[in-house]
C-alpha cells in the first residue's frame, strides 16, 4: 500500500494535534507537523509532500505567504494545498484559492471535511 | 355357328359389356365416396387434433398463469427484501454518519482534555484554553477571568480579540459575571444572533469550577464569522472547560507557587549556609 506524507503548518499545537488526530484515521498516511511557514519550508526542503495543510494567521511566515511561495516552486507547483484557517470573510477565501491553494477550510474544526477533501485530493477510497 | 347362336353370344356380350359399365360407374362412385370419406376422415382428424391443442394450449396457459402468480408473489418478496435490505442500509449509513460525528467528537473532547494537562505552566495553560475555544468552539473574543479571593472579585488573566486591561473586574454576585461565579451555573444568551458585545454582559459565561468551588469564569462576547450558533459539541466542550480548565489552571498555578516559594527558600538556604 502507497503512503501519503502530508505536513501540517499550523502554530498552535491543539490546532496540529487536532488535524493530525483525525487524519490518522485515514491508513496509509505519514504526518509530519512544522509550527509556521518558515519551519513548513525546512521540512519541504527535507522531503517531498503529497499534500499540505496549512493556517494562514502564523508568527514569522504567514500561510498565504507559504501558498505562494510554493506555487511558485517547481517541486511544489501541483502539490495540494489546503488552507485551515479562522479567516472566515469571502475576500480572504478568494485571496487563499487565487495563490493556489486547493482548498479552503474554517476553523473551528471540522474533523469529517479535512477527512473528505484529504480523501478526494489523494485519491483515497 | 347359326344366326341365332351369333344373337345370342351378341346380346350376351351386350349384356355383359352393360354389366361392366354398371361396375365400372359403382366403382368409381365407390372411390367418390370414399375420397369423399377419406376427406372427412382427415377433417374429423384435423378437429380433433385441433381440439386436443387447444385442450393442450389451455393447459398450459393454466400452468404459466400459476408460475406467473408464482413468480409474481416471488418478486414481491424479493422487492419486499430488497427495500427492507436498503432500508437498513440507509439506517446503517446515517448510524455510520453519527457514529463518525460522535468518533470526531469524542477525538476532540480526548486531545482539549489532553492538552489541558499536559503542562504544568500556568501561561502554558491559559494559552492552552485559548486555543481550545478558538480551534474547537470558535470564539473569536473572549476573556479567562480568575477569582482574586483577598478582593473578592473576578479578573482578567487572558484574553484573545480584546485587550486584557479593557476587561473591568467583576465582584462576586454583580452581574451576569459575578452571577456566574456565584451560582457556578453556565450562562447562555437566549439569541445569538441578536447578541451585541458588552464586556459585563457576555455572550457566553462559563465558570471554572473544581467540585463546587469556583475559580474564575470564561467568558466570550464573539464568535468567528462562520460560527453561526452553538453545536451540541460546543456545551460538552464548554461542561469539559469547566472541570479539567479549572484544574489545569488550579494545579498549574499551585505549582508556579511553590516553585516560586521553593526558590525563596532554596534562596534564604543559600544565604544562612554562605
Amino acid at each position: 500500500m502507497s503512503e501519503y506524507k502530508v505536513l501540517i503548518v499550523e502554530d498552535s499545537p491543539t490546532m496540529r494535534q487536532l488535524i493530525s488526530f483525525a487524519l490518522k484515521r485515514l491508513r496509509g498516511i505519514r504526518i509530519v507537523e512544522a509550527s509556521d511557514g518558515v519551519d513548513g519550508l525546512k521540512k519541504l526542503a527535507a522531503e517531498k509532500f503529497d499534500l499540505i495543510l496549512t493556517d494562514i494567521n502564523m508568527p514569522i511566515m504567514d500561510g498565504l505567504k507559504l501558498v505562494s511561495l510554493l506555487r511558485n516552486d517547481a517541486n511544489y507547483k501541483g502539490t495540494p494545498i489546503v488552507v485551515i484557517t479562522t479567516e472566515g470573510a469571502q475576500e480572504d477565501r478568494e485571496r487563499a484559492l487565487a495563490l493556489g491553494a486547493n482548498d479552503y477550510i474554517t476553523k473551528p474544526i471540522q474533523s469529517n471535511r479535512i477527512l473528505d477533501i484529504t480523501r478526494n485530493l489523494l485519491n483515497i477510497t | 355357328m347359326s344366326t341365332e347362336e351369333e344373337k345370342g353370344i351378341h346380346s350376351r356380350a351386350e349384356e355383359f359389356l352393360q354389366v361392366f359399365k354398371k361396375g365400372a360407374e359403382f366403382t368409381h362412385e365407390l372411390m367418390k365416396e370414399n375420397e369423399r370419406l377419406r376427406f372427412r376422415v382427415l377433417e374429423l382428424e384435423e378437429a380433433q387434433r385441433e381440439g386436443g391443442l387447444e385442450e393442450h394450449a389451455e393447459e398450459e396457459k393454466k400452468k404459466l398463469l400459476k408460475r406467473i402468480s408464482e413468480l409474481e408473489a416471488e418478486k414481491e418478496e424479493i422487492l419486499g427484501r430488497i427495500r427492507k435490505v436498503e432500508a437498513e442500509n440507509q439506517d446503517f449509513a446515517v448510524r455510520y454518519v453519527e457514529i463518525e460525528h460522535e468518533n470526531n467528537n469524542l477525538a476532540n473532547l480526548y486531545i482539549a482534555s489532553y492538552q489541558l494537562h499536559s503542562t504544568l505552566d500556568f501561561k502554558e495553560v491559559l494559552q492552552i484554553i485559548i486555543e481550545i475555544i478558538i480551534n474547537l468552539i470558535g470564539g473569536e473574543e473572549f476573556g479567562i477571568m480568575l477569582l482574586d479571593e483577598k478582593a473578592n472579585e473576578l479578573q482578567a488573566v487572558a484574553t484573545e480579540g480584546i485587550a486584557r486591561e479593557d476587561v473591568p473586574p467583576v465582584k462576586i454576585g454583580i452581574g451576569i459575571i459575578g452571577q456566574v461565579a456565584k451560582t457556578g451555573e453556565n450562562y447562555f444568551v437566549e439569541d445569538v444572533h441578536s447578541y451585541v458585545p458588552d464586556l459585563q454582559n457576555p455572550m457566553v459565561c462559563i465558570p471554572l469550577k473544581i467540585k463546587e468551588h469556583v475559580i474564575g469564569v470564561l467568558v466570550i462576547y464573539k464568535l468567528l464569522v462562520q460560527k453561526i450558533s452553538f453545536a451540541e459539541l460546543d456545551y460538552e466542550l464548554f461542561t469539559l472547560l469547566a472541570g479539567h480548565a479549572a484544574t489545569a489552571v488550579f494545579s498549574s498555578r499551585l505549582y508556579s507557587d511553590s516553585e516560586r516559594k521553593l526558590t525563596t527558600i532554596q534562596g534564604f538556604l543559600d544565604l544562612l549556609t554562605k
